[in-house]
């Protein structure tokens, strides 16, 4: 649910909690999650496996309701929200055409004008050669770039990624992961990241937020300031602070 | 294959698999061969008695005084007739209503037990009360063959639509997308291979139904034909209806497998 309010934030999230139910028992999930974002904000999530990450996404983007605990976005715009999961989840069965419009096409806003965008951005991101073809004749990094591209067909305001490039290998995901902060910097875009991987965090976010184990609490929110000349991702590694944020946030997770 | 010059081996691996690919043609030729010489020489020899068991020569004589005579052709059409209709339906009808329980689980849910009875349940116990019900005539027929094949589509479709990749179904929801376009990007496409396989079943469950539709009430048909050759003790015209039913059962799938593939998505 996202409430609308005269805020300085992009978005803000108060108190946040859920619990799922089962015959068993509840088990609660989250647990008073409170954080603020600005725009062009990057925050990663991380935290321990099943610690309520990807729940907490999913009350971002409106697909589960909160227990309790509002969403604010700033001066009464209700956020158009992309999601990018786990997979690319291209439909074997479309042309990449027809997947990255999938949105548009969706919310019937298919227009010419959103097809030169698609187009544009599809040459951009070295996709346009494979336009009429399959998803199956692409390789997996081309796959990511069209996945996140169908995000960006309808333009939101938000981009959630709930861990995109764990489906990857170790040297598709590097150059995916590099390959996909420039594209969410060059289009302004403001994002959340939720990942496993430390230094995927440290290397595209500005911001990260740490989780305890179920039901999650925040643990400590890092602001992320990377010396470097060469602001990629790739880049970023090689920072002086690197190491230390990496050791600060390993500690976080081993003390959970 | 790249080249338009293939190495040895790669000749050597394609003569080997094209000849065994022969070698099974061969041997199914040899063994329908087989069976008919022995079975023409046994009745000859009489060591079984062409009355009861009669012979390939006796089929065949039969066959093409029935031509000629014209008597055969509208029982292999109505049976046919029948059987297609009874495919078509059967197949329309389990797809709609598997998507109806998909739509409404709780309905699902509590008919559940009832699909899964009814599917186990022999359907030519069904038979005579639908004849009774509905009279004599195709429209009865027809309703027996969808009853055989029906119930298990109905069934194995809803369990392929409940498999479909839940993420999926997310990503749609992500896109703004409600239930219909969820239908119509995600369920549909995505289960086509099981729907054409689900054809492939029906097809021959229909044939089922029809002929025991035929047995209880039909004065036309290759399932009456079969019923009245034992009841005159004229086993050439049963064992010919036999037959002529193989053929039509193969004739039909092989349709059936031809569109199926002719449909898939590569």
């Amino acid at each position: 649910m996202i409430q609308s309010n005269a805020l300085p934030y992009f978005l803000q999230a108060k108190d946040l909690s859920y619990s799922y139910h089962t015959l068993s028992g509840e088990i609660p999930a989250l647990s008073n999650i409170s954080f603020s974002l600005n725009s062009g904000d990057f925050l990663a999530i991380i935290g321990p496996s099943g610690c309520g990450k990807s729940t907490l996404l999913n009350i971002i983007a409106g697909l589960l309701e909160p227990d309790s605990g509002t969403l604010i976005t700033e001066n009464d715009n209700p956020l158009k929200i992309g999601y990018m999961l786990q997979h690319d989840h291209l439909l074997n069965w479309k042309t990449i055409e027809k997947n990255v419009a999938l949105g548009p096409i969706i919310q019937k806003k298919y227009t010419k004008e959103i097809e030169d965008k698609l187009d544009s951005l599809l040459s951009k991101y070295g996709l346009y050669e494979f336009k009429y073809k399959k998803p199956s004749e692409l390789s997996g990094g081309m796959r990511q770039r069209a996945a996140l591209i169908r995000t960006l067909a309808l333009d939101p305001d938000l981009l959630l990624l709930d861990e995109p490039f764990s489906a990857l290998d170790y040297q598709t995901r590097l150059s995916v992961s590099a390959d996909i902060s420039k594209i969410i910097k060059e289009n302004h875009k403001t994002a959340i990241l939720v990942t496993h991987n430390l230094s995927e965090a440290i290397s595209m976010a500005n911001k990260i937020m740490v989780l305890s184990p179920r039901p999650a609490t925040i643990k400590r929110n890092i602001p992320i300031h990377l010396t470097v000349e060469d602001s990629s991702p790739l880049g970023y590694r090689n920072a002086k602070e690197f190491n230390d944020y990496f050791n600060l946030l390993w500690e976080d997770l081993c003390n959970a | 294959m790249h080249n338009s010059s293939i190495s040895t081996a790669q000749e050597k691996f394609l003569k080997t698999k094209k000849r065994e690919r022969c070698n099974v043609v061969l041997g199914r030729i040899v063994v329908i061969v087989l069976f008919l010489i022995l079975w023409e020489y046994s009745a000859k020899k009489e060591w079984i008695d062409p009355f009861f068991f009669s012979s390939p020569s006796r089929i065949i004589h039969l066959f093409i005084k029935m031509i000629q005579s014209g008597e055969l052709f509208p029982h292999i059409g109505v049976t046919l007739l029948e059987t297609i209709l009874s495919f078509i339906l059967c197949t329309v009808f389990s797809l709609l209503i598997a998507l109806f329980l998909l739509y409404f689980p709780k309905v699902e849910t509590i008919l559940e037990p009832y699909l899964v009875i009814l599917n186990a349940l022999p359907k030519s116990a069904l038979a005579p009360l639908i004849i009774v019900w509905l009279g004599t005539g195709i429209k009865t027929i027809i309703i027996a063959g969808m009853s055989v094949a029906i119930f298990g589509s109905i069934i194995h479709l809803y369990n392929g639509f409940q498999q479909v990749d839940p993420e999926k179904i997310k990503l749609i929801q992500t896109l703004g997308g409600g239930k219909r376009d969820i239908l119509h990007h995600i369920l549909i496409p995505s289960t086509i291979p099981l729907i054409l396989s689900n054809m492939k079943v029906n097809i021959g469950l229909s044939l089922v139904g029809v002929i025991i539709g035929e047995f209880l009430a039909a004065r036309i048909g290759l399932g009456y034909l079969i019923l009245y050759g034992s009841q005159v003790f004229q086993l050439d015209v049963l064992i010919l209806s036999i037959f002529l039913l193989c053929l039509m059962a193969g004739i039909l799938y092989f349709i059936v497998n031809l569109m199926v593939k002719l449909l898939s998505p590569q």
